[in-house]
């Protein structure tokens, strides 16, 4: 009884009480910014107003015109969405399998296994950036000894980025070697959850293997599986550091994603308004591709 | 029947492990080798004799210790703010229906979607209005926007795992609603606080692009910036770079590795079920 009573005498107030600093910090360092940036994006704001203090004049649409009719800001959105189905669709791909794998090997091998993923988790972007530079380096780098070693391929000083089709693909190696294991490991907790009653009984049925994980595997980890693809998506979509690095600080346009012009065109060029204009373009494109995740996430957090 | 195993997987699995692992190995064992082995080819797969000159060089960079000691401070105090006014909104969401609750949850999952690329701009020019570019406290507040959504979120689902009864017993007995929750709850979310203040440090550790633009002081700067500058002003300095590398590592894989266990319950209880 009186718990009851209790509980239902202070919610009026106290739950606000409670989320009350957050919301606050949330505003502070993510609201006002955020209104700030769609504000700049409406203005032409450049080096002389950051220094002076001075309001930046209006510019109404032009930052968008300019941005949207530049056929080269076409190319850079195209590169990204390519950039980063290509990163999802591996990092997926290659997680689902790791987390099979790992739900069928020796208890020991498993154990090396996620001791391996741990550990790359753990790897700072940056970490794994250097690291990744040095395996695929021109004249010492080990990735172009071994592949030369295949027969018919001579890749002896090879430089991979001097043709971006071939630096994109290290520049999706560390991301996607980057996040295989969140995936895996997140798949695997998933993996975890289908009884196993289930899967012997549709195999006693004369299910083939694919048809098991496709009927029976797949709809128990959906959920999981969307989540992963999508959060993977998120990151993948607005990913700087690794190009940044890979680049040592001075992408070439060929290099441009999203994130990197956004930032080059705000940093280096001191066109404020246009970087956030870019970044504006980039939030949108995002939030409408995860209308679905939203949607699953928001159901979940209703459940309980 | 029951889940076959086969040398064939475990060959499989040995094979993918080592070819997930090789480029860790290659940093190690790059770092602790003597610079004519490193530029050799063809290269050598095992180690040598050891030589510790590499770390010797990364040590011996003028800020090193300075970006160390800015490192975990920013790392702490963006966990230690997280942390508090977190669980509070973790507490309210897990136990409370209250209106706009909903909509609150809309914003904590939105503003994990915002990239932190998109928000240098605006944040850089707010802090530039107060004063406070180039100041810890103004990177530990920026580090918010991203820990804090998080740390929310995550708190939630191990709240929601801890039984209402129990808090109710302790109202019975006259505990008010907070003394229920400090002396009842808290306790029993030891390993979701751990989980969670691991991913923000982790987080805040190997941040980047905030702290390249909002610090310029070079002791204010970050491991992670000391490691990329190290790129440029070293060239290639292979030995050099991977033994920085190693360090910046060492602390987070320490970390993981400590709670690599509650990491991944943590993640399926926060973000899977309610």
């Amino acid at each position: 009884m009186s718990a009851d009573r209790g509980r239902r005498r202070r919610p009026r107030l106290l739950p606000y009480l409670l989320i009350g600093p957050t919301v606050l910090a949330l505003v502070l360092v993510l609201g006002y910014p955020l209104v700030d940036m769609v504000v700049l994006s409406f203005q032409d704001m450049t080096r002389e107003q950051l220094f002076s203090g001075s309001s930046p004049p209006w510019a109404g649409l032009r930052q968008f015109r300019r941005i949207l009719g530049d056929a080269f800001f076409w190319t850079v959105v195209a590169r990204t969405v390519l950039f980063t189905a290509v990163c999802v669709a591996l990092t997926v791909f290659c997680g689902m399998v790791t987390a099979l794998l790992m739900h069928r090997v020796s208890p020991w091998v498993r154990s090396v296994i996620s001791g391996v993923l741990v550990m790359v988790w753990a790897m700072p972007v940056m970490v794994a950036g250097s690291i990744f530079r040095w395996l695929f380096d021109a004249d010492y780098g080990v990735v172009n000894w071994l592949l030369s070693n295949l027969p018919g391929v001579d890749l002896a000083k090879h430089n991979w980025f001097t043709n971006p089709w071939e630096g994109f693909t290290v520049i999706v190696a560390v991301v996607v070697w980057g996040s295989l294991p969140f995936a895996a490991i997140t798949l695997r907790a998933a993996l975890a959850q289908v009884p196993p009653e289930l899967e012997e009984s549709a195999v006693l049925d004369g299910a083939r293997p694919f048809q098991v994980f496709r009927h029976v595997t797949l709809p128990v980890i959906r959920p999981v599986l969307l989540m992963v693809t999508t959060l993977t998506a998120i990151w993948d979509f607005g990913v700087f550091n690794q190009i940044w690095l890979m680049r040592g600080g001075q992408p070439e346009r060929e290099y441009y994603l999203l994130g990197v012009y956004s930032f080059i065109e705000s940093f280096a060029v001191n066109r404020y308004s246009t970087g956030a204009a870019i970044a504006l373009v980039t939030v949108v494109l995002l939030l409408a591709g995860s209308v679905v995740y939203l949607r699953q996430m928001l159901r979940t957090g209703e459940a309980e | 029947m029951r889940r076959r195993r086969s040398l064939g997987h475990d060959l499989l699995g040995l094979a993918l492990a080592a070819v997930v692992g090789f480029p860790v190995y290659w940093m190690v064992l790059t770092a602790f080798r003597p610079a004519h082995e490193i530029l050799s080819l063809p290269p050598r797969f095992w180690p040598g004799r050891p030589t510790f000159d590499n770390f010797a060089r990364a040590l011996g960079t003028e800020t090193f210790w300075a970006n160390v000691r800015s490192s975990v401070v920013i790392g702490l105090g963006t966990v230690l703010v997280s942390l508090v006014v977190g669980t509070l909104a973790a507490f309210a969401l897990a136990r409370f229906r209250f209106a706009g609750r909903k909509a609150f949850v809309v914003v904590i999952l939105i503003v994990q979607m915002v990239p932190l690329t998109a928000l240098i701009i605006p944040v850089y020019l707010l802090l530039n209005d107060v004063g406070m570019t180039d100041s810890i406290t103004g990177v530990i507040l920026t580090y918010l926007v991203f820990t804090l959504p998080f740390t929310v979120w995550m708190l939630r689902g191990f709240i929601a795992g801890v039984p209402v009864e129990l808090e109710e017993a302790a109202m019975v007995d006259g505990c008010g609603r907070l003394g229920a929750f400090r002396r009842v709850v808290l306790p029993l979310l030891a390993p979701g606080i751990i989980a969670t203040s691991v991913f923000a440090l982790v987080q805040a550790w190997n941040e980047y692009v905030l702290v390249y633009v909002l610090l310029s002081s070079p002791e204010k700067q970050t491991v992670s910036i000391w490691l990329v500058s190290f790129q440029t002003s070293f060239g290639t300095d292979y030995g050099g770079l991977m033994a920085g590398a190693t360090l910046t590592a060492l602390p987070v894989v320490v970390f993981f590795l400590v709670v690599q266990r509650r990491i991944a319950s943590g993640l399926a209880v926060g973000a899977v079920k309610g």
